[in-house]
């Protein structure tokens, strides 16, 4: 069944392409093939694949349980925060934490993801700012001054 | 002698200290990656891409860092295959057929030091093979027009389809993402921006270092979270390491047998190091004569796959420098090294650069020897490398990506990219739809978009010039052989079975 819906997702995303590329405007002065060729070829193999992928599935692959699925979306939540706060909170507190968060989603004892993560952040920032001199911000920046 | 004053050059660059001491750390590094379950050669030389940037190497020392970590990561590979039955990289997964069996026996050690001499075997005479083929095929490269590159693109994607996945509609959809990823930004030759959605971020396309490191590394993490880290105890105990002679002399010529046919397989554009070592196991198993020992611990079923996969990574070098194809997963993320350090592979490589390729060449032939050292008489050192947790080397390998990246544009648009590209590699993994022709797609879309065009420009739109040389025609024939042939020969290449524990 996950093969199925794929396929079914693949050919229309495929068509969505084709039609994208279709409505690209061709330049006065263009090459004769002219930037909508090559995308629509691509857009008629993956329709193709998809198609076959629909008709032909392969035997059901093994989805994670609805915990280990909540485990995942809190790491890509962790992940994407941690994308968000690098920048404005600096280098060590949002590391320590998203460190220890994804360690606690690989191995859930509190004590030992506390652990790896500050020593994570710790022992990263000084390879990172000292051994490959990389600009790095320790601190939130208002509080540098 | 152009080859004896080619090295002579290649040694100069080679013996700077600077060079050498990357060779060196490469190796230790590439050795570790190897060996730890989980982060393969890919991954591995992924995440130390952005880093080897912000660490302003120039491009020779780039490459020779960066390579000696490929080279270490295939020695490394078959640590925890023979300790932990879990291949530590995928070439090295023929490696736990008769490697772990002969742990099980009170041989790790000798299990060790086996492959690691076959290792070296496998790639130092294929480095040799790299130095002799290249400058070969780079002459032959320079007959090739847009029509005979646009073959030959088609050619690697057709054999990575065919050979290196279970189902060929996957293999076509993953290299149609790629493809598709790599068109969107400004199309370069006419100045428009294609599929952005308006989104300024998107104008100068998808970074691909951002779509690797996310596809390889972040998904890992995915994976191991799924997976809980179990897999990660050891398996079996390191006695004191002593070399068996004995068995180094017997299985001498399957060394070179394996060395043979991993080479070839390394050469095909798309191929790479898993089906070298793969072929090497089948092949010396069907031509034994007695068979029995095989997945009991045979040692030729160790110096197999192990000198087929190391020399199949040398020659997935000669496609990559001589071609600019990639013929591997790894190779295509040195691609990606070269083409962001603004090298263009290819026959003009040789010619105006030769200090990068032949200071390549000469820093591998010293990276062997250093391997030779690392993974032979220090192998225990690194076996220990096994005991760190997945719960602490996941997070670290998160971080390093992360900052890897961030280093490169500082910005968080490019690291919630990368996040994407790591669910979109995990949800592919669970589809079984292989994430390699997706990163190749991205590298050499654009490339291969340009060559049809230009065919089409010099031909004035005739569809026939594409097939108007005997090299184009030829490649059309292997392209079509290769997407075609392994649907008839799956019965035939079935894996063995791996060796169960029992208790």
């Amino acid at each position: 069944m996950s093969d199925r819906i794929t396929g079914l997702i693949v050919s229309v995303l495929a068509l969505a392409f084709f039609a994208g590329a279709s409505q690209l405007e061709m330049p006065f002065f263009a090459d004769p093939l002219g930037p909508k060729a090559f995308p629509m070829l691509i857009a008629s193999v993956a329709f193709v694949a998809g198609c076959v992928m629909v008709l032909r599935p392969d035997a059901e692959p093994e989805w994670p349980s609805l915990a280990t699925f909540s485990r995942l979306l809190i790491a890509v939540l962790v992940l994407v925060l941690y994308a968000h706060g690098l920048k404005p909170l600096g280098f060590l507190l949002p590391t320590a934490i998203a460190a220890g968060a994804i360690s606690y989603q690989i191995r859930p004892t509190f004590r030992a993801a506390t652990l790896t993560g500050v020593c994570l952040s710790f022992g990263l920032f000084i390879i990172f700012k000292y051994g490959l001199g990389l600009s790095l911000f320790a601190l939130p920046r208002w509080l540098m001054g | 002698m152009d080859l004896l004053a080619n090295l002579a050059l290649g040694f100069s660059v080679a013996l700077t200290p600077t060079t050498l001491a990357l060779a060196l750390a490469g190796c230790v590094l590439g050795t570790i990656i190897g060996a730890l379950p989980g982060l393969g050669p890919s991954n591995g030389v992924a995440i130390l891409i952005p880093l080897s940037f912000s660490f302003g190497l120039d491009a020779t020392q780039a490459l020779v860092l960066m390579t000696s970590v490929y080279y270490g990561a295939m020695y490394g590979g078959r640590i925890s295959s023979i300790l932990l039955n879990i291949p530590g990289d995928e070439p090295a997964m023929m490696t736990t057929l008769d490697g772990y069996p002969m742990a099980k026996q009170g041989r790790a050690g000798d299990a060790l030091v086996l492959s690691g001499v076959a290792s070296f075997v496998g790639a130092l005479l294929a480095t040799i093979g790299l130095m002799l083929l290249a400058p070969v095929l780079a002459r032959v490269a320079f007959m090739f027009g847009p029509a005979e590159y646009f073959a030959l693109y088609l050619l690697a994607f057709c054999t990575l389809g065919g050979i290196g996945s279970a189902n060929q509609a996957k293999a076509a959809i993953a290299v149609c993402l790629g493809l598709g990823i790599a068109m969107i930004g400004v199309d370069s030759s006419t100045g428009m921006t294609r599929f952005t959605g308006g989104s300024l971020h998107l104008f100068d396309g998808i970074d691909f270092l951002v779509a690797i490191v996310g596809l390889f590394a972040v998904a890992e993490v995915f994976v191991f979270i799924e997976s809980h880290g179990r897999d990660s105890a050891i398996g079996v105990t390191l006695e004191k390491i002593r070399i068996p002679i004995k068995e180094i002399l017997a299985t001498r010529l399957t060394m070179l047998r394996a060395t043979l046919i991993g080479f070839i397989a390394g050469l095909l554009p798309g191929a790479g190091a898993s089906l070298g070592s793969f072929l090497a196991y089948m092949m010396e198993k069907s031509s034994a004569r007695d068979k029995s020992g095989f997945g009991k611990g045979d040692p030729r079923g160790i110096a197999a796959p192990e000198a087929g996969n190391n020399a199949a990574a040398g020659g997935a070098l000669v496609p990559m420098l001589t071609l600019g194809v990639p013929g591997s997963g790894t190779t295509a993320v040195l691609l990606a090294l070269l083409m962001t350090l603004n090298i263009t592979p290819g026959p003009l490589l040789f010619t105006e650069r030769p200090e990068v390729v032949w200071g390549l060449i000469a820093s591998l032939l010293i990276a062997n020897f250093v391997l030779l050292i690392l993974n032979v008489p220090l192998v225990k050192l690194f076996s220990r490398i096994l005991q760190v947790p997945a719960a602490i080397l996941l997070p670290g390998v998160t971080m390093v990506s992360f900052v890897g990246i961030y280093s490169l544009s500082g910005s968080y648009f490019d690291l919630l990219l990368m996040i994407g590209f790591g669910v979109l590699g995990y949800v592919l993994r669970k589809l079984s739809i292989p994430a390699v022709p997706v990163i190749l797609g991205i590298l050499l879309g654009g490339h291969m978009e340009v060559s049809l065009r230009r065919a089409m420009v010099l031909s004035d739109g005739d569809w026939t010039y594409l097939f108007n040389s005997p090299i184009a025609i030829g490649l059309w024939i292997a392209a079509v052989i290769g997407c075609i042939a392994p649907l008839f020969l799956r019965s035939y290449l079935k894996a063995p079975k791996a060796h169960k524990d029992d208790a």
